[in-house]
């Protein structure tokens, strides 16, 4: 408790294009987390810079960082985060009955995201009626409901058995391709090679950037196992 | 988002979570069901005794023997009152003017008897006018017939119950009834009046007072009811009454009271004690609200990833604000309005172990209870629902 501030991140310099897929890797208490949480605006940097389609975060208000989250920006985590008393569909529908979404439009979109994620026969199934991979697939649906430019996933394989994991990525390289941009942070380096670009942070720095394959080789030691 | 949105995500989560719901609800319920019954409890004493009073009519004053202050001094001296006599009540009639109805009364308790059949019953000894004075109807035949009060005929009126014993399945008017030692023909049957004062009005007889003081070998009259023209009058007749019986008497030997005096005062101390009562139930109420606050702190506690994610997923502050004060004012009113049926149901039972009593909650106590569960919530829900709108999403979603 209390001390000296811990500088999470130092010296972080990084310029992410729309439509890029970048991996963030590292060991734990490295950053990523923090990284991710700035990119969301969840998080604000006590100093520095970020810039999002041009505007400076930090100038935003909380009104307005509310809307930035709702409109611009997904968010996927390890553990799906999804609400236990609702159904799959209902999920999906939470960020829309936030931003005023009528209530027909709202199940017809939701249906249209779980459909496209083939979960439209698993609509009103409650988390825990669902496997893993399900679960992240809901979240996923939820996450891009909104027409997000950024998605932004936290581990996203790291609770899902390796075919789950694979059909989450598959999922995600998808929407990259249809022009999400995408942020993943992960610990798993075959996660990481599927990124066009790979960030490794240790203490808080960028220390190496560069091709997912070619960080693979060189940062075999580095990473722990997954938590 | 809409109101309809944030009343159905409240509720999803309020049920999610029932044991906890209903047992916050319970204690609101409590409070506002307390709220309800003892008011109607206190309600009703009052009206009750005013119903009773009232039913003796509007104006009156009523005279008795002997003074409400204690008496001594000689024994045989000043302690014992004169008769109030039938000269007495003549007297008032014919000398004040602000007297317009006035009726003597004479009471004791004789065996009232038809053939075999034979009850013990109140006798009460009036005239005419006591229909009029205390609003009494009859059911068959009539009342006592007008006529002087010294002129003792020998004809009876049966209370319904009386009748119905006496006479079973047969009409008593014009048949003939033996009260003690008297015969006196039936010429009247009073409608259903029910307890009054302490009284049953239907398991009385009434004859004309001066044949009730013969029968019941009474010198003395037991009450004498006057209706006043208008209550501004009240007051001076009072005091014309008491002066004029005292003048009499050659000493301040009887009491003279005033119905509405009378009924001012139970109403003074039944009302304070509906207040006292619903003060109370508040404080149950007051109670449930902190039994809220403490549930709706347990269900942001329990849901800081909950907070979290909802802000990750674009809800604003006000958003999440709104979303935990409605649960906290949903569990309420829906307390509140479970609280308004319990207490209704209480009363319904109370009222039909004492049907007697007017039990009913005043406007007031329903409303104000109800309102006041629901500011419950509201007061007891915001330090819960700022609490979750505090709550970083970042450490809240990472479950710390």
């Amino acid at each position: 408790m209390g001390g000296r501030p811990v500088h999470a991140l130092v010296d972080v310099t990084e310029t992410i294009a729309a439509g890029d897929h970048v991996a963030v890797m590292g060991p734990s208490g490295s950053g990523k987390s923090t990284l991710l949480h700035i990119l969301g605006c969840l998080d604000r940097p006590s100093s520095g810079s970020y810039r999002l389609d041009g505007r400076e975060v930090g100038d935003l208000d909380e009104a307005e960082l509310t809307l930035v989250r709702r409109h611009r920006i997904g968010f996927v985590f390890q553990f799906f985060h999804l609400v236990p008393r609702l159904s799959a569909l209902e999920n999906v529908e939470v960020p829309m009955i936030f931003a005023g979404v009528p209530g027909a439009e709202r199940r017809e979109r939701a249906r249209a995201a779980l459909g496209s994620l083939g979960l439209l026969g698993r609509a009103d199934h409650r988390p825990d009626q669902l496997s893993g991979g399900e679960r992240q697939r809901v979240a996923l649906a939820r996450a891009t409901v909104m027409g997000p430019s950024i998605l932004l996933a936290d581990e996203p394989t790291g609770n899902l058995d390796s075919a789950s994991g694979a059909q989450v990525l598959d999922v995600l390289e998808r929407m990259n391709a249809s022009g999400l941009t995408l942020v993943v942070v992960t610990h798993d380096p075959n996660v990481a090679r599927r990124a066009r670009r790979v960030l490794v942070l240790v203490d808080g720095r960028i220390v190496r950037r560069g091709t997912g394959a070619a960080i693979q080789e060189a940062s075999a030691g580095l990473a722990p196992p997954p938590t | 988002m809409s109101p309809r949105d944030l009343l159905r995500f409240a509720l999803r989560a309020l049920v999610g979570h029932r044991l906890r719901s209903a047992l916050s609800l319970l204690g609101v319920s409590i409070g506002v069901a307390a709220v309800v019954v003892l008011t109607a409890l206190g309600d009703g004493a009052r009206r009750y005794v005013t119903n009773q009073f009232a039913a003796i009519g509007s104006n009156i004053l009523i005279v008795f023997p002997g003074k409400t202050e204690t008496t001594g001094g000689m024994p045989g001296f000043g302690g014992v009152p004169h008769d109030l006599t039938l000269d007495d009540a003549e007297a008032i009639r014919h000398d004040l003017i602000g007297v317009e109805k006035l009726a003597p009364i004479a009471m004791g308790t004789e065996t009232v008897a038809h053939g075999e059949r034979r009850r013990q019953v109140a006798v009460v000894g009036t005239t005419h006018e006591m229909m009029e004075i205390r609003h009494l109807s009859v059911a068959r035949g009539r009342y006592l017939p007008p006529g002087e009060m010294g002129r003792g005929e020998p004809v009876a009126v049966l209370g319904k119950t009386v009748a119905e014993e006496l006479f079973p399945g047969a009409d008593p008017v014009g048949q003939v009834v033996r009260i003690g030692a008297w015969r006196m023909r039936v010429v009247g049957v009073t409608a259903h009046r029910g307890v009054q004062v302490g009284l049953d009005l239907d398991d009385v007889v009434v004859v004309p007072v001066a044949t009730a003081m013969r029968i019941l070998n009474r010198s003395s009259l037991f009450r004498i009811f006057i209706q006043v023209r208008s209550p501004s009058e009240m007051e001076t007749t009072r005091q014309k009454v008491v002066k004029l019986l005292t003048d009499r008497h050659r000493e301040e030997d009887v009491t003279c009271l005033a119905q509405d005096a009378v009924i001012s005062g139970f109403t003074a101390i039944l009302g304070a004690l509906t207040l006292a009562l619903a003060a109370i139930a508040a404080i149950s109420l007051s109670v449930a609200g902190i039994g809220i606050m403490n549930v709706m702190l347990i269900s942001v506690a329990e849901r800081t990833r909950e907070v979290g994610l909802l802000k990750a997923l674009g809800a604003g502050r006000r958003q999440v604000l709104a979303v935990f004060l409605t649960e906290a004012i949903l569990l309420s009113t829906v307390g509140g309005l479970v609280g308004l049926a319990a207490g209704e149901g209480g009363v319904g039972i109370l009222t039909t172990f004492y049907p007697d009593l007017p039990a009913r909650p005043p406007l007031w106590a329903i409303a104000s209870s109800f309102l006041l569960s629901v500011a419950v919530g509201g007061v007891f829900g915001v330090l819960p629902a700022r609490r979750a709108t505090r709550l970083d999403p970042v450490a809240a979603l990472a479950g710390r």
